[in-house]
């Protein structure tokens, strides 16, 4: 178990480098800098600014310089347009509040998604099941920016019970249609997921018999067949946590969260280099912790499996 | 870490019994004019992108400077008509030659921790802009304010010491220039020559302007920066006039997307957002009391490539043709609808003194317009039978595509001109028109200052701006002309002329503010061209 | 990331998926996946589709880059769908016909679900199959190499892209394509261990069949199976991702256009009296999807008669 966990994470060190790797390379082959604008500076200021950012240092050195930046001191540098934050800084701001509404969105997504999955195996081919999967069809596909706009139209302007936007520190108000928007397509996905592998697991014998021996059915869903049949579940939950950091970028839009999703998108479009680094490392690397985590949990439902 | 850190207690009880004592009074008036305020003085606006800086050194946006304009004061300030009225200087003399200026420093502004503003944090202020190790970008701002040696400074090559600017005593302060400039007093009110407070950016580094930290001169103070999320700054109790300011609390909330915006403001979140391209009409009909429109200084125009475009663009006539072919009624009328006008000349209408020239192309019907369109283009050759294709390019916005997808149609339905439309994304799209890689391509230009030469210096050949290497000795002539001139009104007209006869660009309309308000928002200067609005000045009425 | 990992798994551990598929095999389910209502049911309403965004536009009766002047920005809400007019589904907020435009966004957006999987299947497939055939070392490089990509975020990476070098059709295609290749390699080579110790293909190397020519006309073959199912799952996931990228405002150029893009400006104007312009644009895209993902898992059920 513990030399899977150290091989695992020996592999996150190439891949993060391989991320960098490409990072860089796409934003040096990049017309256009971070300094560019409607009114180019003279030379002369380019230049101050370029010499600041070490951006007059040839590609090379200037990845060994951030590379290391990070490895020794783990400073991803200052972000070129916000002049008075550095990365960390952003990051720090952006992070936590991604981290929240993404959270609240998965535990919805899941406890939502499972119940109705679960629901719709039980009850197979009767008008609960097909409520269930036309409910469940219908979310998977309604995108969220057309969700988004919606959302806020009805409960802010038509009903008038929610805030229309921002963070506030986090107050539930203002997370309940960051959540609802993010995490409607991946309960979706999870609930036709369920059903799927929960059909399949009633089929098996060892529930035949279960209800041969006349257990009531309550029981045999909840101690026998969930725990088999969330596991498809489980290997989903990695895809879905890096769908809803992008996602995130919809909700950040829409509902002014300021999550990392937005200063993802705004760095890539002002050609803020530093902050896009970050954003795709802290990303990538999040994306390898979660999905070895994954792979732990599976292992620890599924007795069958050894690493 | 967080950045959002609270006022002092001290203010912040302050704070509450001010509003206390307002809301006890219940009855309390404008000085001015005499109209009953509401208990609270809170006012939310809306911007689209996050600040980059609100530094006064480093601003470099239009919100940005505003922000910056509320936290610091400069030596001169705008009023609700863009005339120029005394800030932390009560006033300034000319020297003979026009090139010196001795601001008179009043003695009673201090700075938000209690000390004097003293001629020196202006002096220290404006060194930091142009101070290469500062590398802000907006160090050129001090070159078009023509602070003698600026440019040499930012460039490393004299000390900071050589500078334009010098405090004969705490309260007088020098400011040298390199040539007669009429327009240099009102480059005072421009962040970039703020004063700023030399031992707290020194003490704090890169974190001198976090609330908390940051020790500022202007009528409010920062309480709370949450970024992509929020900016709040509240009433500064050190400001010399802070008795005369209204205001508590002024806060700009960053909501990305303007639909977005406009349902929270309909919601009663926002007293103020924009109107998205098209939708004026609508809300102006349903809100009549909160729609706005009124004049902004910028210009939005076409570029001919005059350099390296293809052959058929260095034709006046296919120019002709493809500017005259372009109904700027509909653009105005039913693409922005916003009460923008359309443009036939560069400089925008509004600018003060300023009288737009007789154009041709300006007094003609659009149906005149197209047949004379289409007669130039077949005298240059080009018909049914040798179509002429071009490539149009503009930066990725809904309204730039809107306009975009309007004009290539009407070339194409007029002219039977084939239009490759090309979005890019901007930093791209900046590198592209900036190394003449394009055929036409969308550009805006907005005034500097209120005076035509902001906008036909473009049209010189030593602009650096001129992106569309357009290049006429007689307007670089008439050009410098003017700015000796003691009339040189006459000669903008004429250049004017000249850039129209010769299809130099397509101006295509003069931009406006399009706003909603709230009905409770109150001394918005609407008349100010540059829209440099003060939030001391506002306050908001009791509702009826 | 696409399609999620678990139906992925589900087929890479179908072994039976893989054997020599006799023409009995294929005729069973044939008849498995034309029992399955709801799937020939979306199969029609996909060809329908289909005939819709090819030569839907035939029926317009303008076509999707001409603007009438009269019916545009903020005169918008006027241009309302009417078949007296011929703007079938009302004008776009430029003035112009919706319908026209409908079409092309719809054939755009079945191009790019479809070009992108196709994409994604044969670079995986062929990466997948090499990885396993020639097993040990290769393997395990390219394996190891196709795990260090999946921790790639490669939306962001597409993001970059399109940014950096320009939007069009093709970088879109390459993009999309790329980003879910990944778990196709995996599930074939998965199959590829089964079938490469098969009688027919250990007698073509016996008789010194080159290992490229093996894997081309032995193993890949004998893959299609499950690359089409894949492939029919995938192809919803492609026509999302498109959509978001349109919402970022990265798609395809104008005039062209996409679904998500007449759906993005069309959720823009809202709350604006022009309803229709999200209105039909959105119901093609999410019957497509719908069609997709029944058609999909029919096929699925089809070939894996594990399910019954």
């Amino acid at each position: 178990m513990l030399s899977f966990i150290l091989r695992r994470l020996a592999v996150a060190v190439p891949t993060l480098l391989v991320l960098v790797i490409i990072s860089f390379a796409l934003m040096f082959a990049a017309p256009g800098g971070p300094f560019s604008g409607e009114r180019p500076p003279p030379q002369a200021v380019l230049d101050n600014i370029n010499a600041r950012y070490g951006l007059d240092q040839p590609y090379w050195k200037q990845m060994v310089d951030y590379i290391w930046n990070i490895v020794r001191y783990f400073d991803f540098g200052p972000s070129f347009q916000y002049r008075d934050r550095s990365v960390t800084d952003v990051i720090m701001q952006g992070f936590p509040v991604t981290l929240t509404y993404g959270f609240w969105s998965f535990v919805v997504a899941i406890v939502v998604g499972v119940s109705l999955g679960v629901m719709a195996a039980v009850k197979q081919n009767t008008w609960l099941d097909y409520l269930a999967v036309g409910i469940t069809i219908g979310a998977q596909v309604l995108p969220n920016f057309v969700l988004g706009p919606i959302l806020l139209l009805t409960f802010t302007l038509w009903l008038g019970w929610l805030p229309g936007g921002g963070w506030n520190g986090g107050q539930w108000q203002y997370m309940v249609m960051p959540i609802i928007a993010l995490s409607t397509s991946y309960m979706a996905s999870i609930a036709r997921i369920t059903r799927s592998s929960m059909l399949e697991v009633l089929n098996a014998g060892f529930i035949r018999t279960a209800k041969a021996k006349g257990l009531p059915m309550r029981r045999i869903i909840f101690r026998h067949a969930l725990k088999p049949a969330l596991l498809p579940v489980l290997s989903y939950m990695g895809p879905a946590f890096v769908g809803m950091i992008t996602g995130s970028v919809v909700v950040d839009v829409f509902f002014s969260t300021g999550g990392i999703g937005q200063f993802f998108v705004n760095s890539a479009f002002n050609r803020d280099y530093s902050v896009i680094m970050g954003i795709t490392i802290l990303v990538g690397a999040l994306t390898i912790l979660f999905s070895l985590l994954v792979d732990l949990l599976y292992a620890w439902i599924d007795p069958k499996i050894r690493y | 870490m967080t950045l959002r850190t609270h006022l002092m207690a001290g203010t912040a009880t302050a704070l509450i019994a001010l509003a206390g004592m307002a809301q006890a009074d219940g009855h309390a008036t404008h000085p001015d004019t005499g109209v009953a305020l509401a208990s609270e003085q809170v006012f939310t606006y809306r911007v689209g992108d996050d600040f980059p800086s609100y530094d006064p050194q480093l601003v470099e946006d239009v919100e940005g400077a505003s922000v910056a304009r509320d936290l610091f004061e400069g030596l001169m300030n705008d009023d609700a008509e863009g005339n120029l009225v005394p800030g932390v200087a009560t006033g300034f003399e000319v020297s003979d030659d026009g090139l010196v200026y001795t601001f008179t420093l009043r003695e009673n502004a201090m700075w938000s921790n209690g000390d004097t503003v003293t001629a020196s944090d202006f002096v220290y202020g404006i060194q930091r802009a142009a101070n290469p190790e500062t590398a802000s970008e907006y160090a050129w701002f001090l070159e078009v304010a023509g602070i003698l040696n600026a440019g040499a400074v930012t460039a490393g090559e004299m000390p900071l010491e050589e500078l334009g600017v010098r405090a004969i005593d705490d309260f007088t302060l020098e400011l040298t220039i390199d040539a007669p400039r009429p327009y240099f007093p009102q480059t005072a009110t421009f962040p970039t020559m703020f004063p700023a407070h030399q031992a707290s950016i020194e003490a704090n580094g890169a974190d001198a302007m976090q609330p908390g930290k940051i020790v500022s001169n202007g009528a409010y103070v920062l309480s709370e920066y949450t970024p992509q999320e929020r900016l709040t700054r509240v009433r500064n109790e050190m400001y010399w006039d802070n008795e005369n300011t209204i205001l508590e609390e002024v806060t700009a909330l960053i909501i990305i997307d303007e639909n977005a915006a406009l349902t929270r403001y309909l919601a009663g979140e926002l007293d103020q957002t924009d109107i998205p391209a098209g939708q004026f009409p609508r809300l102006s009909d349903e809100y009549p009391e909160q729609a706005y429109s009124f004049p902004d200084s910028c210009s939005y125009y076409y570029l001919f490539n005059h350099v390296s475009g293809p052959e058929a663009l260095q034709d006046v006539r296919v120019r002709q043709a493809l500017s005259l072919a372009v109904d700027r009624d509909i653009i105005v009328n039913n693409v922005l609808a916003g009460g923008q006008r359309a443009a036939y000349t560069f400089t925008h209408w509004a600018i003060p003194g300023w009288e737009i020239p007789d154009i041709d192309i300006a007094d003609m019907s659009q149906e005149e317009r197209n047949d004379q369109a289409a007669a130039l283009l077949a005298e240059a050759g080009y018909g049914s039978d040798n179509p002429l294709e071009i490539e149009l390019i503009y930066n990725t916005s809904d309204s730039h595509q809107a306009i975009a997808i309007a004009i290539s149609q009407m070339w194409k339905q007029t002219l039977g001109v084939e239009t490759t439309l090309a979005n890019q994304e901007w930093a791209t799209f900046l590198d592209t028109r900036g190394e003449q890689n394009y055929d036409l391509a969308r550009a805006g230009w907005c005034a500097d200052y209120a005076e035509p030469s902001t906008y036909l210096d473009l049209l010189t050949s030593g602009s650096s701006y001129n992106d569309g290497k357009y290049n006429n000795p007689e307007v670089d002539a008439l050009m410098a002309e003017a700015k000796t001139s003691d009339d040189p009104m006459p000669l903008y007209q004429q250049i004017e002329q000249i850039a129209s006869e010769e299809a130099a660009i397509i101006p295509i309309y003069h931009y406006a503010n399009v706003l909603m308000m709230s009905d409770t928002l109150e001394n918005w200067p609407l008349e100010n061209l540059l829209q440099n609005w003060y939030s001391k000045d506002l306050y908001i009425s009791a509702a009826e | 990331m696409i399609v999620d990992s678990a139906t992925a798994d589900r087929l890479a551990e179908a072994p039976h998926l893989a054997e020599v598929q006799g023409r009995s095999l294929w005729q069973d389910a044939r008849v498995r996946f034309f029992r399955n209502k709801a799937a020939v049911a979306s199969l029609v309403v996909l060809s329908l589709i289909a005939f819709f965004a090819f030569f839907g536009g035939f029926f317009a009766a303008f076509d999707n880059e001409t603007i009438d002047f009269t019916l545009m920005g903020a005169n918008a809400y006027k241009g309302v769908p009417s078949f007296e007019t011929g703007h079938y589904f009302g004008v776009d907020s430029d003035g112009r016909d919706l319908f026209a435009r409908t079409v092309q966004g719809t054939r755009i957006s079945l191009l790019v679900g479809i070009v992108g999987a196709g994409v994604a299947v044969i670079v995986g497939t062929l990466y997948g199959a090499t990885a396993g055939y020639f097993g040990g070392r290769i393997d395990g490089i390219m394996m190891r190499t196709v795990d260090v990509l999946m921790s790639i975020p490669f939306m962001f990476v597409l993001i970059l892209m399109l940014v950096i070098f320009g939007r069009s059709i093709l970088m879109l295609f390459i993009g999309i394509g790329l980003i879910s290749w990944l778990d196709m390699a995996r599930i074939a080579r998965g199959q590829t261990l089964t079938l490469k110790n098969k009688e027919f293909v250990e007698a073509a190397v016996a008789t010194g069949v080159s290992p490229m020519k093996i894997i081309l006309r032995h193993i890949v073959p004998n893959l299609i199976g499950i690359v089409v199912v894949y492939a029919t799952l995938l192809i919803p996931g492609m026509i999302i991702t498109e959509s978001f990228i349109s919402f970022l405002g990265l798609g395809v150029q104008e005039p062209a256009t996409s679904l998500g893009a007449l759906i993005d400006t069309g959720a823009d104007n809202l709350n604006n009296g022009t309803r229709w312009q999200l209105y039909f644009p959105l119901f093609f895209f999410v019957t497509t999807l719908f069609a997709f993902f029944f058609v999909g898992d029919g096929l699925r059920d089809a070939l894996d008669p594990k399910d019954r």
